[in-house]
């Protein structure tokens, strides 16, 4: 088991310099929110509005996609270099994505009829 | 667990409550393995039966009802709870050893994880003593499985499920642990290569396990609780089944011989007092079987009708796992070549293992060729070949294993003569059983019938083959006496008990203290307790910290409850189909238990506790004698 | 660890929730069960593809007519802002403020339940006023347990983020549970991924037929 680890005070400048670090990364998180919001709108809205299947198929599933990553790259920060082991994490998780694509194709194209 | 209790002798009560509650994950490895080689001894012995109806033809030894139950417990018990928990021992045990780390990431979840196990796998046998074991092979096809009447398909469902959340809950934790508790300087590519394969093996049981609780919740619901997933009358498809137990049943198969390869990889260059040849290829080659594992699944289902670009796909990439797995063989091969080698009993398994394990695995090209499968499948042929990998692969591993770790797990080793005689009536045995099972499947024999007619040409070669099984229970009956034995026999007290060890694991004098190392050691490359005694350091480690406090966690008799309130839910769907009233009441009593011994859990604190130096130094004289571990 | 380290706003840890290593593997651990659960939502959702719309013969339930949007959509916003709302969470816990934490993660809680509700109420009006109930066929199963497997995820994590707000109450962050706090809103998050491809595959691809 680890360490106690120390309690360092930060100094005001470095202090006051992480507070608005934070800030404009919340400010960004409420952007990449607003973009969630506007593509799920749009993917109702393509359904609503009755296009041709062939357009809304693809479509929402790449809004859909988009708004995937989007989650797991800002919200869940599997974007950010600095928290522990998140290269491995990344692999697992596109490790987990590529498996679940398979089951997909599998169970979609050869389950017999 | 207290934490200067040791040396002192502790009544039988206390012990059994130690045990009861303990999280140390050197406990809890040899809790895995004796529950696993209990039942490996039950399913053996299934076997036996099998064997013993087999031998002559029309026997009538068990009913062909009974022989269904013998061949599904069989199956089904040696997989999940034989093979599985005695690997996870090894893992257990020592996993933590080799990277230099004084416990596993969540200690908690990892008794939680055996008593899941255990208690599923108790509740699967009790399936024998309450109205008929599950019928319909390990494989339980639903097709199959939904008609069989009784509840032993039930058993099979509730049990696996439980036991399978146990094996989930393992898998996340040896990763996590390899992860994000290695000693300072053991890099990724410094891991020995048993950690590197219980790090794959974790990742293919995090990966592969969900499909099987799918799989098995599905059934569970079609079979208690009235819906239709595999109904054809009602829409459902019993392929289905057959696609995610597959997609969970083949990764299924390299979880178990992945830590085989990993046990052998170890012993090897022990013995052959050489470096492992290739080690990056070793590495490299276990992640892409790992990962090839995945893509292979639908090979078990050629004859299913799925039709000839699928089979040519599965057929494809099943052909290209052998290529990782010549490379490990040609590597293990050049280990040994040049190697100034002593054959000890680990030893003479692995090297009664590479020609076996071979065998093994081109029969399994041999199936890999589609066309080929649909005269193979579902004879003797497959029958020979599965287990020609996994007797020939993973229980030589375990029986080498358990050799070759005995000084580290109990402070004791066992007798070598008798681990000579062991290898040679099981290895002579093995061969026996299965390698005339070849030529019975190719003459037709079908597999899981319980008896045949005379005068087919059969009538020989079952014979033989059953006279191999009962020297395979001979020599198992042997090696568990020479278990036996090791406990009356003189307390080690030793590091390194072979002499040539390469890895962190033997730089530990035994008995091991529950904190492991009393400073985390300092990696400096490649086999590092190889590099320490090269140059003559006597301590065996170099230490990345001075003496100091050291964090341990708290045992806790949760994990039990909670496990047992599973258990008790377990019961009350079990019955739920027949309509007793007491089922949904007893279903939330189990999980009413789980959840509060969850609650309990989250709302009390559970910061472990701080062992000081001078309970160390103390703990340290009092194992090892005045001077402590040097 | 020590609970009764106390910290201030300037020498609270940068990653607070990743400064212990307990902190690091439950941050990587949480991880490694969302692969895990991927694979689990993958074997569901493909049974629940490969059986839309099947049952016995002569059914004449089909998803382009069941399901509706009004509801999908209603349910879809309040998940997604419920994943804003665990993201402003863990902007106070960065900033050391307990007190936002606990505000921000109350309302996520709010919002689950929110989503929750409506998620019962479409389940009771399929069975009870459409007959399409859990043993109807075997579309109406691989429905119930997809969308029923999210909702148990939904439980679990209410149950969860419930449990951290009442038991620190009273204690403010620490060590201790920082990396708590953080992993539920990780698994939080999560819940709303599927919940993406659920709206979108189920009810949107549902409706076209």
């Amino acid at each position: 088991m680890g360490h106690d680890t120390h309690v360092q005070e930060k100094s005001q400048v470095q202090y006051d310099y992480d507070r608005k670090h934070n800030a404009v990364h919340m400010r960004h998180q409420v952007v990449n929110f607003a973009i969630m919001i506007f593509f799920t709108f749009l993917a109702f809205a393509v359904v609503v509005a009755d296009f041709s299947p062939y357009f809304i198929k693809p479509f929402i599933l790449l809004l859909a996609g988009v708004q995937v990553v989007l989650q797991l790259y800002s919200f869940m920060h599997m974007g950010e270099k600095k928290a522990v082991h998140i290269g491995f994490i990344n692999t697992f998780v596109w490790m987990g994505a590529l498996i679940a694509f398979t089951i997909f194709l599998a169970l979609l194209t050869i389950v017999w009829w | 667990m207290s934490s200067v209790a040791i040396g002192k002798e502790k009544g039988f009560g206390a012990t059994f409550w130690d045990y009861l509650t303990t999280v140390d994950h050197k406990k809890l490895g040899n809790m895995y393995f004796f529950a696993g080689l209990l039942f490996f001894a039950i399913a053996g012995l299934e076997a036996l039966m099998i064997r013993i109806q087999l031998m002559v033809p029309n026997n009538d030894f068990v009913s062909a009802g009974f022989y269904n139950e013998l061949l599904t417990m069989h199956g089904t018990t040696m997989l999940f709870l034989a093979a599985m928990p005695l690997l996870f021992g090894f893992m257990n045990a020592i996993v933590p050893l080799q990277i230099g780390a004084r416990d596993v990431a969540f200690p908690f979840l990892n008794s939680l994880g055996f008593w899941l196990f255990f208690l599923g796998a108790i509740f699967l046998h009790l399936s024998f003593f309450m109205g008929g074991a599950p019928d319909a092979g390990w494989t339980s096809y639903a097709s199959l499985s939904l008609y069989s009447p009784g509840h032993g398909i039930d058993f099979y469902v509730l049990g696996l499920q439980i036991s399978g959340a146990g094996t989930l809950i393992s898998g996340i934790n040896f990763i996590v642990t390899i992860v994000t508790m290695r000693a300072p300087g053991m890099t990724f590519m410094r891991m020995p290569l048993f950690t590197w394969t219980t790090l794959i093996t974790s990742a293919l049981i995090v990966f592969a396990f969900p499909a099987l609780t799918v799989a098995l919740f599905f059934m569970l619901a079609d079979r208690m609780f009235g819906s239709n997933f595999f109904d054809h009358t009602m829409g459902g498809n019993t392929v289905i089944w057959e696609h995610l137990f597959w997609i969970f049943g083949h990764p299924e198969v390299y979880i178990l011989i992945l830590p085989a390869f990993g046990l052998f990889s170890e012993i090897i260059p022990v013995f052959a007092r050489k470096r492992l040849f290739g080690y990056s290829s070793m590495v490299f080659a276990t992640i892409l079987i790992g990962f090839l594992g995945f893509m292979v699944w639908a090979h078990h289902m050629f004859t299913t009708g799925l039709g000839p670009t699928a089979n040519a796909i599965f057929a494809v990439s099943t052909m290209a796992i052998a290529v990782p797995t010549g490379m490990k063989v040609f590597n293990w091969i050049l280990t040994i070549w040049g190697g100034s080698i002593k054959v000890t009993v680990p030893m003479i398994y692995a090297l009664g293992f590479i020609p076996s394990f071979v065998a093994g695995g081109v029969t399994g090209v041999m199936q890999a060729v589609a066309p080929l499968d649909y005269q193979l499948h579902d004879s003797y042929f497959i029958v020979a070949h599965f287990h020609y990998v996994i007797v020939g692969g993973i229980i030589l591993a375990i029986f080498g294993a358990a050799h070759f770790y005995w000084p580290i797990m109990f402070n004791r080793a066992l007798n070598e003569k008798l681990g000579f005689v062991v290898f040679w009536l099981f290895f002579i045995g093995f061969h026996m059983t299965f390698f005339i099972q070849h030529f019975l499947g190719l003459m037709g024999m079908p597999r899981r019938v319980f008896t045949y007619q005379a005068d087919q040409g059969w009538d020989l070669f079952n014979f033989i083959s059953s006279i191999g099984a009962l020297l395979m229970g001979v020599g198992v009956i042997l090696l568990v006496v020479n278990m036996f034995l090791s406990i009356k026999s003189k307390p080690l007290n030793t590091r390194d008990y072979w002499n040539d060890g390469r890895t962190l694991e033997w730089a530990i004098k035994t008995p091991v203290p529950f904190y492991n190392f009393k400073q985390t050691p300092l990696v400096r490359g490649y086999d590092p307790y190889w590099i320490e005694k090269s140059e003559g350091n006597k301590e065996g480690m170099t230490f990345a910290e001075p003496i100091g406090e050291i964090h341990m966690p708290n045992g806790s008799i949760l994990p039990l409850v909670m496990s047992i309130g599973l258990f008790i839910a377990s019961f009350g769907a079990l019955y739920h189909p027949d309509g007793v009233s007491w089922s949904i009441p007893v279903i939330i009593l189990g999980l009413g238990i789980t959840v509060a011994s969850m609650i309990v859990r989250s709302f009390k604190d559970d910061l472990g506790f701080h062992v000081s130096k001078e309970e160390v130094i103390a703990t340290e004289e009092s194992l090892y004698g005045k001077g402590g571990n040097k | 660890m020590d609970l009764n380290t106390k910290f201030t706003p300037k020498s609270w840890p940068d990653h607070a929730e990743q400064a212990t290593l307990e902190g690091k593997n439950k941050f990587v651990g949480i991880w490694i069960f969302i692969c895990s659960d991927i694979v689990l939502f993958a074997s569901v959702f493909a049974t629940y593809l490969s059986l839309k719309d099947s049952g016995p013969a002569g059914m004449d339930i089909k998803a382009s007519e069941l399901f509706g949007l009004e509801l999908a959509f209603v349910m879809t916003m309040l998940l997604l802002t419920s994943s804003l709302t665990s993201v402003y969470a863990m902007y106070h816990m960065k900033n050391y403020n307990f007190k936002g934490v606990q505000l921000w993660m109350g309302i996520t809680v709010l919002l689950g339940l929110g989503f929750l509700g409506l998620e019962i109420y479409e389940f009771y009006e399929y069975t009870v006023h459409e007959g399409f109930g859990f043993t109807h066929s075997a579309f109406s199963s691989a429905f119930y347990v997809l969308v029923g497997t999210h909702g148990l995820h939904v439980i679990i994590g209410l149950v969860w983020i419930t449990g951290l707000i009442i038991r620190n109450a009273k204690r403010g962050l620490n060590l201790y549970n920082a990396p708590k706090y953080f992993a539920s809103s990780i698994y939080w998050h999560f819940i709303d991924v599927i919940w993406v491809f659920i709206f979108t595959v189920v009810y949107l691809m549902g409706v076209l037929g």
